[in-house]
């Protein structure tokens, strides 16, 4: 039976836990007390790094090997924690900038001593309004308790801390968008090398990392590098926070180790289906392949869905049921990526959009064998071939729909099925309009 | 000598100067967006003199500051109406009927999506991933606050409190 284990999530629900006072009477800041005390940075890297702490933002590079790649020199160096949030099926940030936002704060503080950080900037989507006045206030408590500034807790060590707002793009998740968005210019990708972690943000070394990464690093403080090593599996270590959403009985975000049975996770966590049985799930965000039914007795951690065919990514759980119409739910999501696509380079640009119309089309009721045909070139284009990995991420989808629901497609237009659309999308007040009918 | 400021009204110079000294920012043109928000709370869109404003307080060009704020969604290039309504139509909200919550819309406000109502109380659109997906359907007004687990019933009501 999967059970959760909330080690970012523990204490998550006791009453005013967000404010600095409850949250140290529930022991926060003391992992921060005992590396300012006791460690020295390399000692936090090397046990962050034994640890085996991956990246929870989607791509799961180790986070302590990543601050090993700063350079040893003084000067500036940041640390932007991304906490821009906008994969389809993702709420779990969320969850802790409301309602934890100190463990994330006090994770960020910890990894600036790790690698030195001078200045650490908290990008947080513009949508998320009310959590980005949390957390100033969180700052604010933050600097007046001495957490922040000036020779924290009496150390050497000081660094400090801005909240910066987005404006509502999903590009800025890429840490090279996000710094070019930060440093006041459009989103857009930027080559790499050189990596942020040699130049990044005004060109100094910087390191980004996820909300969640940083606020799984307190624990790991405190309670050592063998026992994160003891949780999960060998080569997925440690718990991750799943947003469930879709076609369940419970939906909701829940914290378990890596590991656990996709199918048991569904009935026992998540309540079970909703409303039929089981069709497909989409287990890390929209970006990654939809995996059917067929497929999912499988371990959730990042091996055991990429040897089930899909990936963990940023662990946002779509449920689907027995009576979800996949062409539909595919039409969604390269409406999405089309959407998101920031046009700096032309297969994405280009690509996205031809797939959203294609797919479109085919729902009318006016397509043809040859669309399966453009589909899968357009997306295969697009595949390892577009500047940054929002090209990847609108590619997998498209590919495992065609792989795994074909006939859905062939019923649409062998005529069997038509979808006639409810409204025109417009996405924003006086843009150019995004995605445009191909006929 | 200190910069003065011509095309910046003096509540909105307060809000720049606030950000300025809050943020801590190595290089100014950091505040870009930040500022944009403030201006578009100011003006209630990204208007002429809006960009004016950022751009000067920024030293940027007004083409620039343009450039940078239509990059972006949550940046009303238009005059919207007092109340922008923006329902998420992404996967998980798509599964729980935000459809039809736009079409409702559509058919109550009598104007299409994108558009606004004559009066200019309600402008609608359709957004992408708010970030709660298992909430859904989400609604968002004005770029603020979230009403979720919405249903038609909840709409009609919510429109009603709408001022």
């Amino acid at each position: 039976m999967a059970e959760e284990t909330k080690i970012v999530m523990l204490d998550m629900d006791v009453e005013g836990i967000s404010s600095l006072s409850v949250y140290e009477k529930h022991g926060g800041y003391a992992a921060l007390k005992k590396v300012l005390g006791e460690m020295t940075p390399d000692e936090v890297t090397a046990e962050v790094k034994k640890s085996g702490l991956r990246g929870k933002g989607g791509a799961g590079f180790p986070a302590g090997v990543k601050w090993g790649f700063i350079p040893k020199d003084k000067g500036e160096k940041y640390l932007c924690v991304n906490a821009d949030e906008s994969e389809p099926g993702t709420f779990k940030d969320q969850a802790i900038l409301e309602k934890m936002p100190h463990r994330m704060l006090e994770g960020a503080i910890i990894a600036g001593y790790a690698f030195g950080a001078t200045h650490i900037f908290i990008y947080i989507r513009g949508e998320f309004w009310k959590e980005i006045n949390i957390v100033q206030r969180v700052v604010d408590e933050a600097y007046e308790a001495g957490y922040l500034g000036k020779g924290i807790l009496g150390s050497d060590y000081s660094v400090e801390c801005t909240v910066h707002p987005g404006a509502g793009a999903y590009i800025c998740g890429e840490e090279t968008s996000l710094l070019e968005s930060l440093e006041g210019r459009r989103a857009e990708p930027k080559m790499k090398p050189p990596f942020p972690a040699i130049e990044g943000l005004y060109d100094k070394p910087t390191i980004i990392n996820n909300v969640e990464t940083l606020a799984t690093v307190p624990a790991i403080i405190e309670r050592g590098a063998d026992w994160h090593l003891s949780l999960g599996t060998e080569k997925s270590p440690g718990i991750k926070m799943f947003s469930v959403s879709g076609h369940v009985n419970k939906p909701g975000v829940y914290e378990i180790e890596l590991g656990v049975n996709q199918l048991d996770f569904i009935e026992t966590i998540c309540g079970g289906v909703k409303g039929g049985r089981l069709k497909a799930t989409i287990p890390g965000g929209s970006s990654v392949p939809v995996m059917p039914a067929a497929n999912c007795d499988c371990p959730l951690s990042f091996e055991g869905l990429q040897d089930a065919g899909s990936m963990l990514g940023s662990a946002g759980f779509m449920v689907f049921n027995e009576h979800t119409d996949m062409v539909k739910v595919i039409e969604v999501i390269s409406r999405f990526y089309a959407h998101e696509s920031c046009g700096k380079c032309t297969v994405c640009r280009e690509g996205t959009h031809w797939i959203n119309m294609i797919i479109n089309r085919i729902l009318r009721g006016e397509g043809a064998m040859d669309d399966l045909v453009t589909l899968q070139d357009a997306a295969d284009g697009m595949e390892m071939k577009s500047f940054c990995p929002l090209g990847d991420a609108a590619a997998w989808p498209v590919q495992s729909f065609l792989k795994h629901f074909r006939h859905e497609f062939i019923d649409y237009i062998e005529g069997r099925k038509k979808l006639v659309p409810k409204y025109e999308p417009v996405g924003a007040i006086g843009h150019h309009k995004l995605v445009k009918p191909a006929y | 000598m200190a910069l003065t400021f011509s095309k910046i009204p003096g509540e909105l110079l307060e809000k720049f100067n606030a950000l300025e000294e809050k943020g801590k920012y190595p290089k100014r043109k950091s505040m870009l967006v930040p500022a944009l928000h403030i201006a578009q709370e100011h003006f209630g869109w990204i208007s002429d003199e809006a960009v004016a404003a950022v751009a000067e307080f920024l030293e940027l060009s007004p083409n620039y500051v343009k450039g940078d704020a239509s990059f972006y969604t949550m940046f009303f290039m238009d005059k919207p109406g007092k109340h922008v309504i923006q329902v998420c139509h992404n996967v998980s909200c798509y599964l729980e009927g935000a459809e039809d919550i736009v079409a409702h819309l559509e058919r109550k406000l009598g104007i299409k999506c994108g558009g606004t109502t004559p009066d200019g109380k309600f402008s609608l659109v359709t957004v992408e991933c708010l970030g709660a997906c298992g909430r859904g359907p989400v609604v968002q007004i004005n770029n603020r606050e979230y009403h979720e687990y919405m249903t038609i019933e909840k709409i009609d009501s919510l429109l009603e409190s709408l001022e």
